[in-house]
């Protein structure tokens, strides 16, 4: 048997999950030097994942990332399987025995909790469930947001909790001509919502936002950003933090907040807070929640090293909504090892091990189920080369002793189960559906937001 | 608005910038790298990468290197992308002391 990727024995791989750290694998393997076949699996009829449902509407610009991607689905080497489970329709073990090699870069789809008393109250919950239902992710459309309360907290202070902090804080006038889902639009039209508090435990010198996403914040036409003065005051181990040469983009932040706390934004119809050193300790309310108690806290620890440890001293917030987004966390997937502390797939350099840090042959993965979820679209391109520089040099221990059968196989399975695949053909029908419907409404296109009447789109035109 | 590669790149091309580019927007010559700007979405990744901080965000620079928006613009289109990370130029490292990082 000629050793595998080469043309006569092509070297076949399955990609679960078609976010950019999926297409950034495919296109690694494209680029190599080797005969590759690559399928990549999604388990919704469409692809690009959070390029799609995590990239806020009103940034139309970064999901101009979605041109290289489809790109990179015009290679002859590639197919994407869309509508597809792993786990469900297809499992592990079966990807093991159709494919050389598996690249799991399936993301961190669920949210940590904050796990404190009243946390399953109505009108608590996860960012990731408000921003897939602006969206328009299949999983999120039918999820109600109660926006008649005046406050909604947000606790976290990254990238996650800014976008869901403008969403609210934007009119809809300001939206309406984002690819926004018509559904989030029509709730946000009736937002009473006028004061946003978005909540750090530490403190203004480790807020994790984007000096980018803060910077909006100042720009907004009806919401003013502020922050109390007093709140900007630093310990010296933070101090030291700014001072680093290494840390400009915490020393942009802070410049930032600095520049809201002596604004005058407010006299504005809406205001968004920004409130550190405070940890949420319980949600109260009857049947929802109604009040927020929260515990002040102080930093401790070296420079780079702080931690946030509460005072004792507690105060009341009343808010009738709030979202957490304080850290993702991955699934676990039966067949595979999971790493369950911090929610990744347990891997060395991107090679899957087991929990004992023995590799497993064949099993691969990317992006934040490999490395948890920090950094941002191009961080993936990144760690996604790295992974497939990894498997390729694994090659000769990849199992070449029997040919593999790839999609044909698959295809057969699917069958069986009445599963229906969409190709990237088929995505193409439904994307220009989507644009289509957009157009009236001057928007870059209306997403479909129901999984069957994707598949109705796809079966109708033939 | 758009993402400029400055001076500070000139003699280093480290190229840890172009690793994370989403979109590869880089272009190089013998000297540096630069950006253009017709393909970058703004994303900002890169600029945390540079080792030598040449990278701004346009709102950002130094009134004095204002001038890097027009050469990023005419330079990247006519010269070849740089779609991975490639060996720093000899004296990088050098270069980089000298600059203070």
């Amino acid at each position: 048997m000629a050793q595998v990727g080469t043309e006569h024995n092509p070297l076949y791989v399955a990609i679960v999950g078609s976010g950019p750290s999926g297409f950034y694998a495919a296109e690694a393997l494209i680029r190599s030097e080797r005969t590759v076949k690559i399928d990549l699996f999604e388990r919704l009829p469409v692809p690009f994942g959070l390029v799609r449902s995590g990239v806020a509407p009103d940034h139309p610009k970064l999901k101009q990332a979605i041109q290289v991607y489809e790109k990179i689905a015009e290679a002859p080497q590639f197919n994407f399987i869309g509508n597809v489970s792993i786990g469900r329709d297809i499992s592990v073990e079966e990807l093991a025995r159709h494919y050389h090699a598996v690249i799991f870069t399936c993301g961190a789809e669920s949210d940590r909790k904050l796990g404190i008393p009243g946390e399953n109250l109505a009108g608590s919950h996860t960012a990731t469930e408000f921003v897939g239902w602006y969206n328009g992710h299949p999983d999120y459309r039918d999820r109600h947001f109660d926006l008649s309360h005046e406050t909604a907290v947000i606790i976290g202070q990254g990238n996650v909790a800014a976008d869901v902090g403008r969403i609210l804080s934007k009119t809809v006038d300001e939206l309406r001509h984002t690819d926004i889902a018509g559904h989030a639009l029509e709730v946000l039209a009736e937002s009473k919502i006028r004061r946003i508090y978005i909540v750090g435990r530490r403190g203004p010198a480790q807020a994790k936002f984007t000096s980018k996403e803060l910077k909006e914040f100042g720009e907004l036409s009806v919401c003013g950003a502020v922050v109390e003065p007093a709140e900007l005051q630093l310990n010296d181990a933070s101090r030291i933090e700014l001072e680093d040469k290494t840390n400009a983009g915490s020393r942009k932040v802070f410049e930032l907040l600095s520049e809201f706390a002596t604004s005058t934004s407010r006299d504005k119809q809406r205001q968004c807070h920004f409130t550190f050193l405070k940890s949420p300790v319980e949600l109260q309310g009857r049947s929802r929640v109604e009040k927020i108690i929260f515990e002040k806290n102080r930093l401790q620890g070296e420079p780079f090293n702080q931690s946030a440890v509460g005072i004792g001293e507690t105060f009341e917030l009343e808010a009738g909504l709030l979202f957490r987004s304080i850290g993702y966390r991955g699934k676990s997937l039966t067949g595979l090892p999971f790493d369950d502390k911090r929610g990744v797939f347990p891997n060395r350099d991107g090679h899957i091990t087991d929990t004992q840090g023995q590799l497993l042959p064949q099993f691969y993965t990317a992006g934040w189920i490999k490395r948890g979820p920090t950094g941002i679209i191009g961080t993936n391109r990144a760690d996604s080369v790295a992974t497939v520089e990894c498997l390729l040099q694994d090659l000769a221990r990849l199992d070449s002793s029997e040919t593999k059968q790839g999609a044909a196989a698959v295809y057969v399975i699917l069958n069986s189960k009445k599963v229906r695949p969409i190709s990237f053909s088929d995505w193409k029908k439904i994307d220009n559906e989507e644009i289509s419907r957009g157009q009236p409404l001057g928007k870059p296109r209306e997403k479909i937001t129901s999984i069957q009447e994707c598949l109705r789109i796809v079966e109708k035109s033939g | 608005m758009t993402t400029v590669v400055t001076d500070n790149c000139r003699g280093c091309r480290f190229t840890d910038c172009v690793a994370v580019c989403p979109v590869e927007c880089f272009h190089y010559d013998d000297e540096m790298l630069y950006i253009d700007p017709e393909v970058c979405i703004d994303c900002s990744a890169c600029i945390p990468e540079c080792p030598v901080q040449a990278i701004f965000e346009e709102d950002d620079l130094p009134e004095d290197k204002r001038n890097w928006v027009k050469i990023n613009a005419e330079k990247a289109p006519e010269l070849p992308a740089c779609s991975e990370s490639m060996e720093p130029l000899p004296g990088a490292e050098a270069r980089k002391a000298e600059l203070g990082f």
